[in-house]
């Protein structure tokens, strides 16, 4: 089931290229502005890197996850899927992970990248990376459970941003934090180990979380 | 009584503008929440009254009718 | 009657609403009672702190705001439960009506932190773990309201706030532990409400009143809420037009 769904949605997303480059566009944009708005001193934007690409990171995938489930609302497949699927949360499982491929994975590639943009040390990088890594598929999942919840709602966008960031906060916490102490010279095991153990934790919950939430939704329409 | 006179209780020992802020926040939110209570409570009673009486004439309209 | 019958009579809006009439009243009157005597006490006849002088007697109203403020929040996620699970009526209605009181508290709990914290710290507002908490929790707060505003069907609409309330209450502790942890290990302890001197009981004894009184609003509030709640929700009901016969005659 989880392999069939994420088939489908991987191939579906292909087609239509743009809607899963968008946000990637957009973290390069906003960490462009950020870097132009600081003007003649990049030495400046060096401490504050960590926390603004994380921020902008929490924002390209509140961007890319409000896409997740319209589709397949709007022609009726996600009927389908939270009445017939057996069991639904490995199909819900299977779009999360796609839409972590490509948001929290891509961002993970691209991010050495907006780093440069922003004046971040190179030593710094396999911080940032295993960061968002390891916490990025925390934002994808507890995200599914905001974007289930609002599909199909008026406003939708930042109905999300205003139900997720607040849930969003302690993978932003310890992953620049992780990447500041790993510049400062200090270790971040714990900090990794954190992002791990929230990832593990909304790995086991959330998808049941999501496929209630989706059940809501459907019901309604 | 840890004041002497009303003076010093209303001053606070120069922190009366602070500690008089937060009680009258406390205590407008107090008064404002009980008597909001209050004031839905009147408003659904006369509601249902309303309906009652409507229903009612409506009932001895109907029975005047044939 | 027996435990189970118990509960499900407390499912039922008709009995429940016959036998709290005075429970309301009794709740409303102890708030009351309680919050004013907690007041004068904690105002004039506790000793002043001997480092924070007079500014210290905003505890008495910032401690039991904050303690409801989770409070509520934490009942919004056992009604949430109940909810989805049992599918209790009642829990709609607690989920519906008590997201603005709790939303207050916070603002209120906020509020007066700032207030204590300009004399005492010198400053209005600073980023520690408690702070942030607390407004976090108010954003969870607004996104519960949010929420419900957004979803026209009634029932879809409890489900969903049911749920996202659930969600909450199991980050509450993750989003409190990633701020303490990161301030106390960033800025280095500022300073720790927590770490007070332990208090002499004429400093605590007003407080646990105030407390005390806090939850009898809390109490008083839900009844009151669930009582207007199953009124206009049970207005076609044969018991409900006998009542508002019975008051009119009054």
């Amino acid at each position: 089931m989880f392999a069939v769904q994420f088939r489908r949605d991987w191939l579906s997303l292909m087609r239509a290229k743009d809607e899963a480059i968008n946000p990637l566009v957009f973290l390069f944009l906003a960490a462009t502005l950020f870097a132009i708005a600081f003007g003649g001193e990049p030495q400046r934007l060096t401490g504050l890197a960590p926390a603004i690409i994380w921020v902008l990171v929490l924002l390209a995938n509140l961007l890319s996850l409000e896409a997740l489930f319209r589709r397949d609302f709007e022609d009726g497949t996600l009927e389908q899927l939270v009445l017939l699927a057996e069991p639904p949360f490995a199909a819900v499982l299977g779009k999360v992970a796609v839409q972590w491929c490509l948001s929290g994975v891509a961002m993970t590639v691209l991010a050495p990248m907006v780093a440069l943009l922003l004046n971040l040390p190179v030593g710094v990088l396999p911080a940032l990376m295993l960061g968002l890594l390891l916490g990025t598929p925390a934002l994808s999942l507890i995200g599914a459970v905001g974007a289930a919840l609002t599909v199909g709602l008026r406003g939708g966008g930042v109905l999300l941003a205003l139900l997720l960031l607040p849930l969003y906060l302690p993978v932003l916490v310890f992953g620049v934090s992780a990447t500041l102490d790993t510049m400062a010279g200090v270790g971040a095991a714990a900090q990794f180990y954190w992002l791990a153990a929230i990832s593990a934790m909304a790995l086991t919950l959330a998808p049941f979380a999501t496929t209630a939430a989706l059940r809501i939704s459907v019901e309604q329409s | 009584m840890m004041f002497d006179d009303w003076q010093a209780f209303i001053a606070m020992g120069g922190h009366g503008l602070y500690v008089w802020m937060a009680y009258s926040a406390a205590v407008a939110l107090l008064i404002a929440n009980l008597s909001g209570l209050r004031a839905e409570r009147r408003r659904i009673r006369r509601q249902l009254h309303d309906q009652l009486r409507s229903r009612a004439e409506e009932g001895s309209d109907a029975s005047q009718a044939p | 009657m027996t435990l189970k019958e118990f509960w499900h009579r407390l499912g039922s809006p008709k009995w429940f609403y016959q036998m709290s009439g005075r429970w309301q009243s009794i709740l409303a009157a102890l708030a009351v009672l309680l919050i004013v005597a907690g007041m004068i006490w904690g105002l004039a006849f506790a000793p002043p702190d001997y480092q924070q002088g007079n500014s210290f007697r905003i505890i008495y109203v910032h401690v039991p705001a904050a303690i409801l403020a989770q409070s509520v929040y934490l009942a919004l996620g056992a009604a949430g439960v109940l909810l989805l699970v049992w599918r209790m009526k009642m829990a709609q209605l607690v989920l519906e009506n008590l997201v603005g009181f709790g939303a207050w508290m916070t603002a209120l709990a906020l509020f007066t932190g700032a207030v204590w914290g300009k004399p005492t710290w010198g400053t209005w507002w600073v980023f520690d773990g408690r702070t942030t908490s607390t407004l976090l929790l108010l954003f969870l707060y607004f996104g519960l309201y949010a929420l419900r505003r957004a979803i026209p069907a009634r029932e879809a609409a409890g489900r969903a706030c049911a749920l996202l309330a659930v969600v909450g209450v199991i980050n509450i502790p993750v989003i409190k532990y990633s701020v303490e942890w990161w301030t106390t290990l960033h800025q280095g302890a500022t300073f720790k409400l927590t770490e007070a001197p332990a208090m002499p009981a004429s400093m605590w004894a007003p407080l646990l009143v105030n407390v005390l009184g806090a939850y009898c609003l809390f109490a008083a509030n839900v009844v009151a809420k669930l009582r207007t709640a199953i009124l206009r929700q049970e207005r076609g009901a044969a018991w409900v037009r006998e009542w508002a016969l019975r008051e009119s005659t009054r």
